[in-house]
C-alpha cells in the first residue's frame, strides 16, 4: 500500500498543492505529477545532474530529494527560467553559442548556470567549470556551454537575482 | 538571408524547444491508459532457465501481464540487423548478466518494479566467456546456438565472422626496420544522457511504436516481419533522440514492447535506467597487433594487422563495425603491401553495437600509435613521417575504392602549425599527433519532400532523426537558401513513418550529405516547376528563366520567388511539391559492399603533463582539424568536433567496463563509470576545419561528426610517451595504468636511449 502525504509547493512561481506518494522524489513529481517534463531524468544517482533543479535557489538534483523533503519550499525547473519579457539571458546564450546539441542535458545545465550566476554574477572560467561539474553533456559541449555562461554574465544585468 | 543561409550559423532549428524544457523526448510522451514496464533478469551473465514462475507478480495489485518466453511464439521470434539472431526475450538460457527473462506490465511504475522483483526465475549458472583468450579457447562453451548460424563452417566456434583484406605482397615485402605492437582497446559505452526509451501501442489494425532510434524505417521493416503487419500498418514514431552516438541505431527492446501492447490492447512504455542501458550497448572491445615494415627514410613499405574484436552475445551491427573499422587499417597511407585481419569474438557480454566511429577508434589506436612508435625508433618526426606516407588527392590508396577525396596534407600541417609543432613544448610537457580516417556511408538511399506552400512558406519531410548533430538546422539552411524562405518560414518534420518519406538511416555522418543532397534535389525540383510557372506568366521561353537562391530571373528581372508563387498558383491557392531521392548503390563487388561516399579525414594534436607521482595526464592543449569540404554551419560543425573530441578524450583518459570474473559489469552506473566532465577539459581546446568544398554533399560538403573522436587515443599516449619515455599500449590511460607503467620503467635498467626524439 502506498503511502502518500499532502505538500505545498510553489513551483515556477505558482502554488502548488499535491497529494505524493511519500518515497517519490521531487523528480518523479515534477515530472509524473505535475506534468513538468523539462526537467529530465538519466542518471538517478545524483552524478549526472539532467534533473536539477532549484530548491529555495539552491541548485538541487531532484532525484535526490524526496518531494516531502521539499514540502514548503519554492521550486524552480527550466519551465520557469523564462519571464513575462521572454527567455532569461541564459537560454538565450545557450541558443546563441550553439549550447544545446542534443538538448537532453541543457534543462539541467541552464539550472545550474542560474544558480551559479547567482553566487558569481561574473564567473571566471574555472568558476564555471567547477560551478557546471555536476552536470554531464554526453555531446560534449562543454565549451559552448562555458561560453554561454559566460556570454549571459556580461549581457544580463539582472542575472545574478534570485529567481 | 546571408546570416542565415548555408554556410551561416544560425540558431539551431528546434533550439527554442529545448532550452525551455519544451523539447519532448520519448520519456516525455504521456499515453492514458499507459502501462509501465519494468524488465527481470538474473544476477549471471550465462544461466540456463529451469522455470519462470509469475504467480507472486500477478498479485501485485496493479499488475496486468507478465510475459516470458513460454508466452511467446515457438520457436521465438528473433532479429538483428545482420544476423537474425536476438531473442524478444531470453529463451533457455541467458547470453549475458542483464538480458531479460520475463517483463512485468502494470499500472504503476512501482508495482511493475515490486512485481518485477516478485517474479520467481529458478536457474542454473552455466560457464562463460568474457574475453578475447576464453572465447577462443578450444575447450570455451559456444556463446551462440550452432543452429542460428546453419552452414557456417565457423558455427561452432565463437567467432562470428573474419574479415580479410589486402593488397600487395606482405611477405615479400622488404624492410629496414620492422615495428611490431598489440595494442588494446577497453569496452566503453555510449552514455547517451537520454537513457533508451521504448512505447508501444495498439493503433487501429496495426501498431504504433515511439522510439529514440536512430533508424525508423529499419524499425518498421523488423516490427513488421516479427508481427507479420504490413509496412502500412507499423507507424514508427522517432522523437529527436537526447543523444544517441550509434548506440540507437537499431531495435533494442521495441519488438518486446511490440508484443506486449499488442497482449494487454493498452499502450505499454518501458524506459531504461542508466544501468540497463550499460547492460544494452556498447563498443566493442579490441586486441589489435600491428606489424609495420618500414624504409630507413620512414617510408612505409608494408602493414600487417591482426585484430580481434570482441561483440557480445547477439551481433547486433557489431560485426559490420568490425568490417568496416578493420577495413581503413592501412589508413590514409599509400601502403604497398597491407595484410588486414579481423575476427568478430562473441562473448557473454553485452551486445556491442554502433558507437561514434564505428569499429575505427579501435585501429587507430593500434595502427597510428605504432606508427608513433616507428617515428621514435627511426629518429623522424611524427609529423615528417605522416606527410611522406600520406596518400595525395586523387591517389587511389585502398585499391578498388574512392581515391583519396580530401586536403589531407593540409589538414595536417594545419593542426600542426596550430599546436607550434615546429617548437619544442615546454618543459615537462610533450606532445602527440595522429589521423584519423574513417570510410562514410558505404551505400544511401534517402528520399524527402518539400513543400513550397502557398505563401512561399517551406515545409521539409525527412527521415533523418536529429540526435543533436543538428541535422533539421542544416536541411532547414538548405530549403531556406534555394527557395527564398526566410530560415523561420521553414518547418522541417521528422519521425514518423507514416507521414515523412523513407531514409535508410542516420549513421555514419550520412545525413548533411545524403540528406541534404535529396533536399537539394527536391527544391530544384520545385525550382523547375517555379521556371515553368514563371515562363507561362511572362509569355517567355522556359530555357531564358533562372531560378536561384530564392529568385526568379528573368532577362535582367528578378522576382522574389513568392511573387511568381502567388501568381502562378492562382485563385485556388495550392502550393508545390518537389520530391528528392538521392542514392548511393550497393557494389556487390566490393568487400564492404560499396566504395566510401567520402571518407572522414582528422588530424589531432595534443599537448600534456603528466604528474609522476600520481600517474594524472593533463591534456594541456588540444588541436583537431577536420576536412569537412564546407561547413554548411560553422558553429555546428564546431559543436561536433569539439565534443567529439571529448568523447575521445573519455575513452583515452577513463572510461571503460571493468567485468568482474562472473560476467557482472563492476562499475555499473554513473557512480563508478566516469565520463568527462567540465573539469576534465583540455586547459585549451581549438578547432578548426578545412574547407575546400570537395565533398559530395551540398555546396561541396562532407560528413564530419566521427572525425575528431577517431585519432584522440594514439595522439595523446603519444604526447605522454614524449613526456615521460614510456609507451603504453592499453586503453584508458588512467591515472593507475599511467603510474605504473612510469614505475615500471623506473624499475627497469636504463630508459628508452631515443628519449626526447620526437
Amino acid at each position: 500500500m502506498t503511502t502518500t502525504q499532502r505538500i505545498e509547493l510553489t513551483v515556477n512561481g505558482r502554488r502548488r498543492s499535491e497529494e505524493v506518494a511519500v518515497h517519490h522524489t521531487l523528480l518523479e513529481v515534477l515530472r509524473d505529477d505535475l506534468g513538468l517534463t523539462g526537467t529530465k531524468a538519466c542518471c538517478l544517482v545524483g552524478e549526472c545532474g539532467a534533473c536539477t533543479v532549484l530548491v529555495d535557489g539552491d541548485s538541487v538534483d531532484a532525484c535526490l530529494v524526496l518531494a516531502v523533503e521539499a514540502d514548503g519550499s519554492s521550486v524552480t525547473t527550466v519551465e520557469g527560467l523564462a519571464g513575462d519579457d521572454g527567455l532569461d539571458p541564459l537560454q538565450a546564450a545557450f541558443l546563441a553559442t550553439g549550447a544545446a546539441q542534443c538538448g537532453f542535458c541543457i534543462p539541467g545545465q541552464l539550472v545550474a548556470a542560474r544558480a551559479l550566476l547567482a553566487l558569481h554574477p561574473h564567473p571566471t572560467r574555472s568558476e564555471i567549470e567547477e560551478g557546471l561539474a555536476g552536470n554531464y553533456c554526453r555531446c560534449a559541449g562543454y565549451e559552448q556551454i562555458i561560453e554561454a555562461v559566460q556570454l549571459a554574465s556580461t549581457t544580463s544585468a539582472t542575472s545574478g537575482s534570485e529567481p | 538571408m546571408t546570416e542565415q543561409g548555408v554556410g551561416a550559423s544560425p540558431e539551431r532549428v528546434g533550439g527554442l524547444a529545448r532550452v525551455t524544457g519544451g523539447q519532448a523526448y520519448v520519456a516525455d510522451l504521456r499515453h492514458e491508459d499507459a502501462l509501465q514496464v519494468k524488465l527481470v533478469t538474473v544476477d549471471c551473465a550465462r544461466a540456463r532457465i529451469i522455470a519462470i514462475d509469475p504467480t507472486a507478480a500477478l498479485a501485485v495489485p496493479g499488475v496486468r501481464l507478465v510475459i516470458s518466453a513460454a508466452d511467446l511464439p515457438d520457436p521465438m521470434p528473433r532479429f538483428g540487423p545482420q544476423f537474425v539472431d536476438r531473442p524478444i526475450l531470453a529463451v533457455g538460457e541467458t547470453k549475458y548478466h542483464g538480458e531479460p527473462v520475463a517483463a512485468v506490465a502494470a499500472d504503476t511504475l512501482d508495482a511493475a518494479e515490486e512485481a518485477a522483483r516478485l517474479v520467481r526465475v529458478d536457474y542454473e549458472e552455466l560457464p562463460a566467456v568474457f574475453t578475447v583468450a576464453g572465447a577462443l579457447a578450444a575447450d570455451a562453451p559456444l556463446v551462440q546456438d550452432p543452429s542460428l548460424r546453419p552452414g557456417d563452417p565457423r558455427s561452432l566456434s565463437n567467432v562470428l565472422r573474419e574479415h580479410r583484406y589486402g593488397w600487395g605482397n606482405v611477405e615479400a615485402a622488404v624492410a629496414d626496420v620492422v615495428v611490431e605492437h598489440a595494442y588494446r582497446f577497453p569496452m566503453v559505452t555510449q552514455f547517451a544522457i537520454e537513457p533508451h526509451g521504448f512505447i508501444a501501442a495498439p493503433d487501429g489494425d496495426g501498431i504504433a511504436v515511439w522510439s529514440s532510434i536512430q533508424h525508423p524505417n529499419w524499425l518498421q521493416k523488423v516490427l513488421a516481419r516479427l508481427l507479420g503487419l504490413p509496412l502500412a500498418k507499423v507507424r514508427i514514431f522517432a522523437p529527436d533522440p537526447g543523444g544517441a552516438f550509434g548506440g540507437k541505431q537499431h531495435a533494442k527492446y521495441e519488438p518486446l514492447v511490440a508484443f506486449m501492447a499488442l497482449r494487454a490492447h493498452r499502450p505499454v512504455r518501458l524506459i531504461l535506467t542508466l544501468e540497463e542501458t550499460f547492460q544494452a550497448v556498447r563498443r566493442g572491445a579490441a586486441e589489435i597487433r600491428v606489424r609495420d615494415g618500414y624504409r630507413r627514410d620512414g617510408t612505409l613499405v608494408f602493414r600487417d594487422v591482426d585484430a580481434d574484436y570482441l561483440i557480445g552475445a547477439y551481433a547486433d551491427i557489431a560485426d559490420r563495425t568490425v568490417a568496416k573499422g578493420s577495413y581503413t587499417s592501412a589508413g590514409p597511407y599509400r601502403v604497398p603491401a597491407a595484410r588486414i585481419v579481423a575476427r568478430s569474438v562473441l562473448s557473454h557480454t553485452v551486445p556491442s553495437t554502433a558507437f561514434r566511429g564505428f569499429g575505427n577508434p579501435q585501429q587507430i589506436w593500434a595502427v597510428e600509435s605504432n606508427m608513433n612508435e616507428a617515428a621514435r625508433l627511426l629518429g623522424i618526426d611524427p609529423v615528417a613521417i605522416r606527410m611522406r606516407n600520406l596518400a595525395q588527392p586523387g591517389e587511389t590508396f585502398i585499391p578498388g575504392d574512392t581515391p583519396a577525396d580530401g586536403a589531407w596534407a593540409e589538414t595536417i600541417e594545419r593542426a600542426a602549425a596550430m599546436i607550434d609543432w615546429s617548437t619544442p613544448p615546454p618543459t615537462g610537457r610533450g606532445r602527440g599527433i595522429a589521423v584519423g580516417l574513417k570510410s562514410g556511408p558505404t551505400t544511401g538511399l534517402s528520399y524527402s519532400t518539400v513543400r513550397l506552400l502557398a505563401d512561399g512558406s517551406v515545409v521539409v519531410y525527412a527521415g533523418t532523426s536529429d540526435m543533436g548533430q543538428g541535422a533539421r538546422t542544416i536541411f532547414a539552411q538548405i530549403a531556406a537558401q534555394e527557395l527564398g524562405a526566410p530560415l523561420d518560414w521553414v518547418t522541417v518534420i521528422m519521425g514518423d513513418t507514416a507521414v515523412v518519406p523513407y531514409d535508410q538511416q542516420t549513421s555514419a555522418s550520412r545525413s548533411s550529405v545524403l540528406m541534404g543532397d535529396s533536399i537539394l534535389l527536391a527544391c530544384r525540383d520545385i525550382q523547375a516547376r517555379l521556371r515553368a510557372m514563371a515562363a507561362r506568366l511572362e509569355s517567355v521561353d522556359e530555357a531564358t528563366v533562372v531560378v536561384d537562391r530564392g529568385v526568379v530571373r528573368i532577362g535582367d528581372r528578378s522576382l522574389p520567388i513568392r511573387d511568381v508563387l502567388v501568381r502562378g498558383l492562382g485563385l485556388l491557392g495550392g502550393e508545390i511539391i518537389g520530391l528528392g531521392e538521392m542514392r548511393k548503390e550497393a557494389e556487390p563487388d566490393h568487400p564492404l559492399g560499396g566504395t566510401a561516399a567520402f571518407f572522414e579525414f582528422n588530424c589531432t594534436a595534443v599537448e600534456v603533463e603528466v604528474d609522476r607521482d600520481t600517474g594524472d595526464v593533463t591534456v594541456a592543449r588540444h588541436v583537431t582539424v577536420s576536412d569537412v569540404g564546407k561547413a554548411l554551419n560553422p558553429m555546428q560543425v564546431r559543436g561536433q568536433d569539439e565534443g567529439a573530441a571529448v568523447m575521445g578524450l573519455g575513452h583515452t583518459l577513463m572510461e571503460h567496463y571493468i567485468y568482474d570474473e562472473t560476467g557482472r559489469i563492476r562499475n555499473l552506473g554513473a557512480i563508478d563509470y566516469r565520463i568527462p566532465t567540465s573539469m576534465d577539459l583540455p586547459l585549451t581546446m581549438d578547432s578548426d576545419i578545412v574547407e575546400n568544398e570537395d565533398g559530395p554533399g551540398p555546396y561541396g560538403a562532407k560528413g564530419m561528426s566521427e572525425g575528431a573522436l577517431l585519432c584522440v587515443a594514439p595522439a595523446v599516449a603519444g604526447a605522454v610517451q614524449d613526456a615521460t619515455g614510456v609507451a603504453i599500449r592499453d586503453l584508458p590511460l588512467s591515472p593507475e595504468r599511467v603510474w605504473r607503467a612510469l614505475r615500471d620503467a623506473e624499475s627497469a635498467v636504463r630508459p628508452d636511449p631515443v628519449e626526447g626524439a620526437r
